[in-house]
């Protein structure tokens, strides 16, 4: 082999080894940081992770929604229409965040079964349904085949 | 009758289109001189019918022509003139037209401004651009036809979505538009190239202006979005990572990848295979980008309803033109000369390094922009990609990359001695590592990541400071710099300069942002007064007002320091009248070291509301950098070499034979 070629080759070497082990780290960090999606009667069911923090949603129960009176803290259930889990948040509810909306809770469950989350997205669309929530809805809607009523998702 | 001539016009602007697309490529191949001159005059006719169609349904946004479905859905009586013109291009079909449009401006640009280059070459340039252009004008014709009627016709249309009506997203999507379009050039560049079957040179010379310009236009659009974000969506966030976002990001960063390797082509014939995968890449990634906000596959603040069949349509076209492009790479690639030869340490192994790294955060931010796509198609679960992991991946592959930013521009083409980098380097990397110790002290509420930003920004000035000492070694004072300014190739250098310092602004601005913060969601009553940092706020209540579409809520808040008032901000909640949407105006008290962000909540009862203080230093440096990125590249853009003029003189000497060492050393 002639010593340019050498070089080069040792040059590319170098960066390949790099940038392989970069990417490892960053692979190993990808799976660590990917959040799942859960519906209520999953949620139920107990597939969920209990130490690991993960997505929920759903509609937002109508009448369900309590606000401490002192602070910032509001709690309300979550429901695919077939199982209801309580959800509580500390802070400001998104714009759209009302009753019978579908919405997506990033959080951890704790002990009591409530899904503690920190952070609650609605869409900027009134008639938008995150699409999780809208495949969830039919999926419970299946299994349980009782009427399901609020499932017009796009 | 108006908008059938605004269709009528689409569809002849197809016709022109697929003309430009067959006969000045056939004509070059077949040496048809008449088919080839055919090129110029079809770009401007579609250009005509475009601009005819696209002001037409600007004249029915105007005059509230709701027998149209697309101006029932998005216009509105009430709006102002400007959101009425905005409303445009607010949502799908207008926004593909616009899309169209800017593409046809984009090849009637390469027509006027290439009349030096030969004839052949320019013509297939725009027979590659007319083949784009005929896949989105079908797209626009066949699923998404912005002329549709509608019958009965209401009285009064759907108004545009709140979110839009501002002055930062009414000028967002043309300028994204304009450098997502703009890699189009770039890439008919180096298509045309590969059908010619000569890259050389004077091909990378011919691109780079051009592609510099859509990545301007690329950095002015995420750095406007990024800004809109910020003060519009009212929770101070200015980047989510969210997968339009990252449709953005993706294409501006093998465009920078190309910029770079296109300048290592044009000075050293280097790099063309990588180069041309490059071109590809950019534009094909734009491309994606369209795809996943087109087709709603994405959840997004940015999508659109889902339609299947316009995904498949935009799916298939990717596919036609990543596998077209790739297929014409493999059978010409083995042709293709190799460039000038380079040593291990040299500028052109630093700029590659720079290429990687670049390429292997498109790759992760692609990863984790389709890794919920991908999961669900192979039913893995639905999944989301954490923020912190794009954050993380970012803070792993920026600071190799800054570190080489230094060091290039003051190392040699070719082959670099590296004692003696090292003593031109030596006195920057002490500065750095200096200045990142200090701010790294805890004394000084420091933080390793505010330590490693100061020292990779101090990294990069001091080392441009260095290289600008260099480089005017010869020309001293005020008067050299400007006469270097103004000198042939000077104007790239200048650009590469101040788009460098901005990334050293926007590294400050990131990383201070990050870890200074404070942010806090009260309860506040009228008269009440909370302290954050050194500000003190006090909420003065909410009263009701009437806007021309929306009624709001303003909040007072007043801030002291010190005990001196330094401001008072209206933070408003608005609720817009025909889509009963809430929106939040944040109030925002602007500074170069620092901004106080205020923003209402929801109203409790008592006159109470919760509200959003923040407290963000050097949020804005983020943007700055944003705009002196912008400018260098408009600089590097503006080099005289680029010129007409330089291109005719040089044309006489443009023969088979060495057509790149002469005009690069002449």
């Amino acid at each position: 082999m002639n010593p340019v070629r050498k070089k080069r080759l040792i040059l590319i070497g170098l960066m390949v080894t790099g940038v392989a082990i970069a990417v490892a780290f960053a692979l190993n960090a990808f799976n660590q940081n990917l959040m799942f999606f859960y519906a209520p009667s999953e949620v139920m069911a107990g597939d969920a992770p209990p130490d690991h923090p993960f997505r929920l949603g759903g509609l937002v129960t109508t009448g369900s929604v309590q606000r401490q009176p002192d602070g910032l803290t509001t709690r309300f259930d979550v429901t695919d229409n077939v199982k209801t889990v309580t959800v509580q948040y500390t802070g400001i509810l998104p714009d759209l965040f009302r009753e019978g909306q579908g919405i997506v809770a990033h959080g951890k469950l704790n002990e009591n079964g409530v899904f503690i989350a920190d952070e609650v997205l609605a869409k900027h669309d009134e008639n938008y349904m995150p699409p999780e929530v809208a495949a969830s809805l039919k999926d419970a809607h299946n299994a349980a085949t009782t009427p399901a009523a609020g499932t017009g998702a796009p | 009758m108006i908008p059938e001539l605004g269709h009528f016009a689409l569809i002849l602007a197809l016709c022109m289109a697929i003309i430009q697309a067959i006969f000045p490529l056939v004509g070059s191949l077949n040496r048809t001189p008449d088919w080839v001159a055919l090129a110029r005059p079809v770009a401007w006719g579609q250009f005509v019918f475009l601009s005819l169609s696209f002001g037409i349904l600007t004249h029915a946004f105007l005059v509230n022509d709701f027998s149209v479905l697309y101006v029932a859905q998005h216009g509105n009586t009430e709006l102002p003139t400007i959101y009425k013109i905005s409303a445009v291009w607010g949502a799908h079909e207008g926004s593909l037209l616009l899309w169209v449009l800017i593409l046809s401006g984009w090849t009637v640009a390469v027509a006027s401004l290439t009349r030096n280059l030969p004839d052949e070459v320019v013509a297939r340039v725009l027979s590659v651009m007319g083949m784009i252009s005929i896949g989105f004008l079908s797209f626009l014709l066949f699923t998404s036809n912005p002329f549709e009627r509608l019958f009965p016709v209401p009285v009064q249309g759907g108004d545009l979505n709140p979110l839009l009506q501002d002055f930062g997203l009414a000028v967002h999507p043309p300028m994204l538009y304009m450098g997502y379009v703009g890699m189009s050039v770039a890439f008919s560049f180096a298509i045309a190239a590969l059908i010619g079957g000569r890259l050389d040179s004077a091909w990378a010379r011919w691109s780079r202006p051009w592609t510099l310009v859509a990545w301007v236009f690329l950095t002015i659009g995420i750095t406007l979005g990024s800004w809109w974000a910020y003060y519009e969506l009212g929770w101070g966030g200015w980047w989510f990572w969210d997968p339009v976002e990252n449709a953005s990001f993706m294409p501006w960063l093998a465009g920078t990848a190309l910029i770079h390797s296109l300048a290592v082509t044009e000075k050293r014939g280097a790099f063309k295979r990588w180069t041309v995968l490059l071109a590809l890449l950019a534009f094909s990634l734009s491309l994606l980008g369209t795809f996943l906000v087109r087709s709603g596959v994405l959840t997004s603040v940015h999508s659109f309803a889902a339609d299947p069949a316009r995904g498949l349509f935009i799916l298939m076209f990717l596919l036609l033109v990543i596998g077209g492009s790739l297929f014409l790479y493999a059978l010409r690639a083995p042709g293709i000369s190799r460039g000038g030869g380079f040593a291990n340490l040299s500028r052109e192994s630093l700029l590659l390094g720079n290429n990687l790294l670049l390429l292997v955060i498109t790759a992760l931010v692609l990863l984790g922009t389709l890794a919920p796509l991908l999961y669900d198609a192979f039913q893995w679960g639905k999944i989301s990609v954490g923020f912190p992991w794009f954050t993380s991946m970012f803070v792993m592959f920026t600071p190799p990359l800054i570190v080489l930013m230094g060091a290039a521009p003051l190392t040699r083409w070719k082959q670099q001695d590296p004692a003696a980098l090292l003593r031109s380097l030596r006195l920057a990397l002490g500065i750095s590592v200096v200045a990142g110790l200090v701010m790294a002290l805890p004394v000084r509420e420091g933080s390793l990541s505010a330590g490693l930003a100061v020292a990779l920004s101090v990294w990069l000035l001091t080392t441009l400071l260095t290289s600008l000492k260099q480089r005017l070694k010869n020309r001293p004072g005020i008067g050299g710099l400007l006469a270097d300014i103004a000198s042939r190739g000077g104007r790239s250098y200048y650009g590469m300069w101040v788009a460098h310092t901005g990334i050293a602004v926007f590294v400050i601005g990131v990383t201070f942002v990050t870890q200074y913060d404070i942010e806090k969601d009260v309860r506040m009553s009228p008269g009440q007064e909370i302290q954050l940092n050194d500000y003190r706020f006090r909420f003065d209540g909410a009263v009701p007002h009437k806007g021309p579409n929306y009624s709001a809520q303003i909040g007072t808040i007043r801030v002291f320091r010190d005990g001196r008032e330094i401001t008072v901000l209206h933070p408003e909640k608005r609720t817009y009248l025909v889509q009963s949407r809430p929106m939040t105006e944040a109030g925002i008290d602007a500074g170069f070291a620092r901004d106080i962000y205020v923003s209402l909540g929801e109203p409790l009862d008592n006159g109470d509301w919760a509200v959003r203080l923040y407290y963000k230093p050097f949020v804005r440096w983020i943007w700055l950098g944003g705009i002196l990125i912008a400018i260098g590249g408009l600089l590097a853009a503006s080099d005289p070499r680029y010129r007409m003029r330089v291109l005719a003189s040089l044309r006489g000497s443009r023969t088979a034979t060495g057509t790149a060492s002469a005009e690069v050393h002449a």
